[in-house]
């Protein structure tokens, strides 16, 4: 039987409880106050003294409140139903709430009890099964949702029966297993897991090599992130970090998009709640909406259940991984987490560690980094966990703890860059200081050798040293004078120009230039690059600026019109034109 | 407040600080109010049956055996209609000399607003001040601070703006105002007779500071009660925010808190975002929206009181003083509202997303020519013509001094780029140019 205790000391949303029983670390009680339960999780025991962090406002809450433990951590439902559902950071069921305001202490089931779902089975009696296995599959909003051994379950099982085809609720029993001791245990479509311990029902973790196409050009072409890989986005505030999420979300090539908002505006996820059963999957034609799992813990919302909601998020999407699908998990923001873990740390009085942050910071961040990646399940079938998390640095400073712990942890570092945006160049990521890790995989390299060609790599490297050269040469003209040097570092400063008004600038408001597919940027590089191979002749450097300014302005056009329509063709004939009038 | 029957009265103070007494107490609830000869005082931490509170006016003159009676809850404000056209201090008591509101006792600091019941804000909010009708459109349901040295004139703007915006009610939350802009804020607000529809609460720089603690919960408690029971728009303006954040340091550097960056409370972020957050559009029509001021240390955005406050509010309000027009104006770069998006160009004139990019980009390209001029290069034809742009785009649109309707504002901005350039040199789409070319 699991514990109970009482209050005996009350710090913020740290309560000191004494329990009369064993008590598991991160084991989760309700505190009661009045007809009001209260959900907390242990993060700390002395002797009979145990600390807990309570998910909820502590207020009027008073030494000797009852306190009823569990006996389990912090677990989320798995079952069909997830996609399209609000939750908070608990796995609450927003829409359920009754109310304009949240209520402490409601709690609400995160899936729909009456719901039918119409049910295939895939396994068959005599079957040998063991956690994770595949036992049927149900339609949840087009995708095959497969229901599946319970993660818990240890051991291998044989199927004694599977239900026939046909709809069901979630708890009616599909399955029956039998264990090694000839025991029979039933399965429903609905599973539990503690959130904080990641799912590794899995064969093997292979280096991810996919490219996972985002239609961001500044991404994608490059430094791509490939299906299972992990990337950040840092940056000061107003520089567009949340229109770059947005985009990704709702452009990635994903069976599934996770979002966690962690900690930040309401009225950011309120434009998701609008937008997204209005917007269309540039890839499917469905509604967004239908692929999205939207964990909300804003800014305004309890502390301890923002650092709850990241491992919700992650382990909602380790459960689609092991269907068999492509799960994007975007967590905005990281550092929020962050702040929510000094908070505890602080009230803990824990020496702390660099910016007052606790000193197992970077150990915590890698950690939950290394729960996304490209798996083959046991069945042989490959899933994967993209993830990509925005950072909030304090003061725009990417020397600060989190933006540092995170750049071990992740692979891909897309740095935005506060004069990038103040001149409006968005998206506003740093060419030169971002990277993508996998551009340096031999797995990644023969993969988009076959998937685009086998110069790609090449022609993309040899981008990023032009602008590195259009960079240093516009520090020279700044210092020297525009006639202070050479006509011919005019042009190059212009080539670079080139590159960034038309691969890396990308307007994310226009419906045909906000997302660009793989194709189509492979056709605009190589334009920009034989341009950018090309000599050109001007009498004087005031010749320059305007002539590729009208180079640019072309493709750009290009960049507005519908990909090979008449109007594309057009604006090209009219870049060929301008070309020849100064091509040597 | 008044004494009630059966308050648990206790005299056993075991430790005095300067901002905090501990005692020995039973049965308190955390969070609960007490009174500490007659100071008021709220329950910060219970260890066992040892209760620390922090005292609100600090605890000059208070002796170990001074009398403490715990009140039985949180603060709390009593809401009603009656409220209108008041001025409170901190705790919610009349300063004005009127009569004790009657209405319902709420707790203050309630929760948040469910996510999903909230709606996208989209009725635009006009101020007549062209840097921000114009450049950084204001929307209701925002969060918005003006980020301003503190020798700038923020208390005048955002009077201004409380009066110009169509709010059903204006509630002023006043943080270590001094006496002056307190009598200001008071005067500008009778003489526009509009002091029926305003209602202030008021911490001054003569109140101790720890006081004004209570001063945004207070007045995000009113604003909720019209706003939610009266479905009516509220705006509320809260000055300064720096100075509140200064008594959140306070607070915890006495409770032995390890500070983070620039001695703040590593809680800064939520603390604040608790606030700003309050700033919501209902589904019923009513809405809060929140003008706050934030001053700044010599325009340094990276301290963590406007750097936390940058990742929260929706955009930001730069006031600058621009030497060459002699003027304080909105800086268009600095400066931006993040919801703007949700309005220009479906609440106002289809051509003014464009021209207000069009103008900023220009007035950038003056900029440029600036540094150039700095440098010594020679200017060409166009610096020279982007610079006197610039002057006449300072005075006639940017300057705080400005009110004027949209519609002028566009038009204003039209003519200026037809005195200065050229149609091939603004990049603005044809069908627009063809349309209001001057």
């Amino acid at each position: 039987m699991a514990a109970k205790g009482k209050v005996v000391g009350i710090i913020s949303n740290l309560v000191v409880v004494e329990a009369d029983g064993a008590i598991a670390q991160n084991e989760i009680c309700f505190i009661h106050i009045g007809d009001e339960r209260l959900m907390a999780e242990v993060i700390k025991v002395i002797g009979k003294n145990v600390y807990v962090q309570v998910y909820e406002s502590t207020r009027g809450m008073k030494v000797g409140n009852t306190v009823e433990f569990a006996g389990h951590m912090l677990e989320v439902t798995l079952g069909p139903g997830i996609l399209s559902k609000n939750y908070d950071g608990l796995q609450n069921d927003l829409d359920k709430m009754e109310g304009v305001f949240l209520k402490r202490g409601d709690y609400t089931f995160p899936l729909d009890k009456g719901k039918k779902w119409d049910f295939k089975p895939l396994a068959k009696a005599g079957d040998t099964v063991e956690a994770g296995s595949w036992l049927g599959e149900v339609d949840e909003n087009f995708q095959p949702h497969k229901i599946m051994v319970p993660f818990v379950f240890e051991g291998t099982y044989t199927v004694k029966s599977v239900a026939e085809a046909g709809s069901y609720t979630i708890d009616d029993v599909m399955a029956v297993l039998t264990n090694s001791k000839g025991e029979d245990v039933q399965v429903t479509m609905t599973q539990k897991w503690p959130v904080k311990k990641a799912i590794t029902i899995y064969k093997d973790k292979p280096r991810p090599f996919k490219l996972l196409e985002t239609g961001v050009r500044t991404i994608d072409t490059i430094n791509p992130i490939v299906e299972g890989g992990t990337g950040f986005i840092p940056g000061p505030f107003g520089t567009g970090k949340t229109v770059l999420q947005h985009g990704i979300s709702k452009q990635a090539e994903a069976d599934i998009v996770v979002i966690a908002a962690c900690g930040e505006r309401a009225n950011e996820v309120v434009e998701i709640f609008t937008e997204f059963p209005e917007l269309e999957d540039p890839h499917t034609g469905r509604k967004l909406m239908e692929r999205t799992t939207i964990i909300a813990n804003t800014s305004n919302m309890p502390v301890a259940a923002r650092e709850a909601s990241v491992y919700t998020a992650m382990t909602i999407s380790e459960y689609y991984r092991n269907m068999g699908l492509r799960v994007l998990m975007m967590a905005d923001s990281t550092s929020r987490w962050a702040q929510a873990l000094r908070e505890m740390s602080n009230r803990l009085e824990e020496l702390p560690g660099p910016d007052a942050f606790p000193v197992d910071l970077p150990a915590i961040i890698s950690n939950f980094y290394a729960r996304a990646g490209y798996v083959n399940l046991n069945n042989g079938k490959p899933g994967s966990i993209t993830f990509i998390g925005t950072v909030s640095p304090a003061g725009g400073n990417l020397k600060e703890p989190v933006t540092e712990s995170t750049k071990k942890a992740a692979r891909c570092f897309y740095a935005l860059q506060q004069s990038r945006a103040d001149g409006k160049r968005y998206p506003a990521i740093n060419p030169i200081d971002s990277y993508s890790k996998y551009l340096e995989y031999p797995e990644f390299e023969e993969y988009i050798s076959e998937r685009i060609n086998d110069q790609w790599l090449d022609k993309i490297n040899e981008m990023k040293t032009l602008l590195q050269r259009g960079l240093e040469v516009s520090e020279q003209i700044n210092i020297l004078g525009d006639d202070g040097v050479s006509v011919d570092y005019h042009v190059r400063f212009w080539k670079s120009e080139v590159i960034d008004f038309v691969i890396l600038q990308q307007d994310a408001f226009d419906e045909i230039d906000a997302v660009t597919p793989i194709d189509r940027q492979e056709y605009m590089v190589d334009k920009v690059m034989d341009l950018c191979h090309k000599d050109f002749s001007f009498e004087s450097f005031a010749e320059v600026g305007p002539y590729f300014k009208r180079v640019i302005n072309t493709l750009r056009q290009m960049n507005y019109s519908e990909f090979k329509s008449d109007r594309f063709y057009n604006y090209e004939k009219e870049l060929q034109e301008t070309l020849s009038e100064a091509v040597v | 407040m008044a004494t009630k029957a059966f308050q648990k009265i206790f005299t056993k103070i075991t430790q005095i600080t300067k901002a905090t007494v501990s005692l020995h107490a039973e049965d308190v609830g955390y969070g609960e109010l007490a009174t500490i000869q007659g100071q008021l005082a709220q329950v910060v931490k219970i260890i066992g049956n040892e209760v620390t509170l922090q005292v609100f006016g600090g605890t000059e003159g208070i002796p170990t055996n001074a009398e403490v009676v715990f009140l039985g809850g949180a603060p709390t404000l009593k809401v009603s209609d009656q409220l209108a056209g008041r001025f409170f201090n901190s705790f919610g008591k009349p300063i004005d000399g009127g009569p004790e509101i009657d209405g319902v006792e709420v707790e203050i600091g309630g929760p948040s607003v469910n996510p999903v019941r909230r709606k996208q804000p989209s009725e635009l909010i006009a101020t007549g001040i062209a840097g921000i009708d114009l450049n950084n459109t204001l929307v209701s349901g925002q969060k918005i601070p003006f980020f301003a040295d503190p020798d700038q004139p923020f208390n005048q703007v955002m009077a201004n703006v409380a009066l110009r915006a169509k709010a059903d009610k204006i509630i002023l939350g006043g943080m270590g105002l001094t006496n002056d802009d307190y009598l200001y804020f008071k005067q500008v607000f009778d003489n526009a007779g509009a002091l029926d529809r305003i209602i202030s609460f008021v911490n001054t720089t003569e109140n101790p500071p720890v006081e004004r603690l209570l001063v945004p919960d207070m007045a995000l408690t009113a604003a909720e009660y019209f706003a939610v029971e009266k479905n009516e728009s509220v705006l509320v303006l809260l000055t300064d925010m720096t100075l509140y954040a200064d008594a959140l340091s306070i607070v915890s550097n006495r409770m032995d808190q390890i500070p983070s960056k620039d001695s703040m409370p590593g809680s800064l972020y939520s603390d604040l975002a608790k606030i700003y957050e309050k700033a919501v559009q209902l589904p019923d029509g009513g809405s809060i929206t929140i003008i706050a001021v934030t001053t700044l240390s010599g325009g340094d955005i990276t301290h963590a009181i406007p750097d936390n406050t940058g990742y929260i509010t929706e955009g930001q309000l730069f006031l600058r003083s621009d030497s060459d027009v002699g003027k304080v104006i909105v800086d268009p770069f600095r400066s931006l509202s993040r919801l703007k998006q949700l309005v220009i160009g479906k609440k106002t004139r289809a051509d003014h997303p464009q021209i207000m990019n069009a103008a900023i980009r220009l007035y950038a390209d003056a900029a440029n020519a600036r540094t150039k001029m700095e440098n010594g290069f020679d200017l060409s034809n166009y610096d020279e013509r982007s610079l006197a742009f610039a002057k006449d785009y300072s005075s006639e649109i940017l300057a705080i001094d400005v009110n004027v309707g949209t519609n002028e504002m566009l038009d204003e901005t039209w003519k200026l780029l037809g005195k200065h350039f050229k149609k091939e040199e603004v990049g603005i789409r044809e069908e627009l140019v063809k349309e209001y070319w001057p």
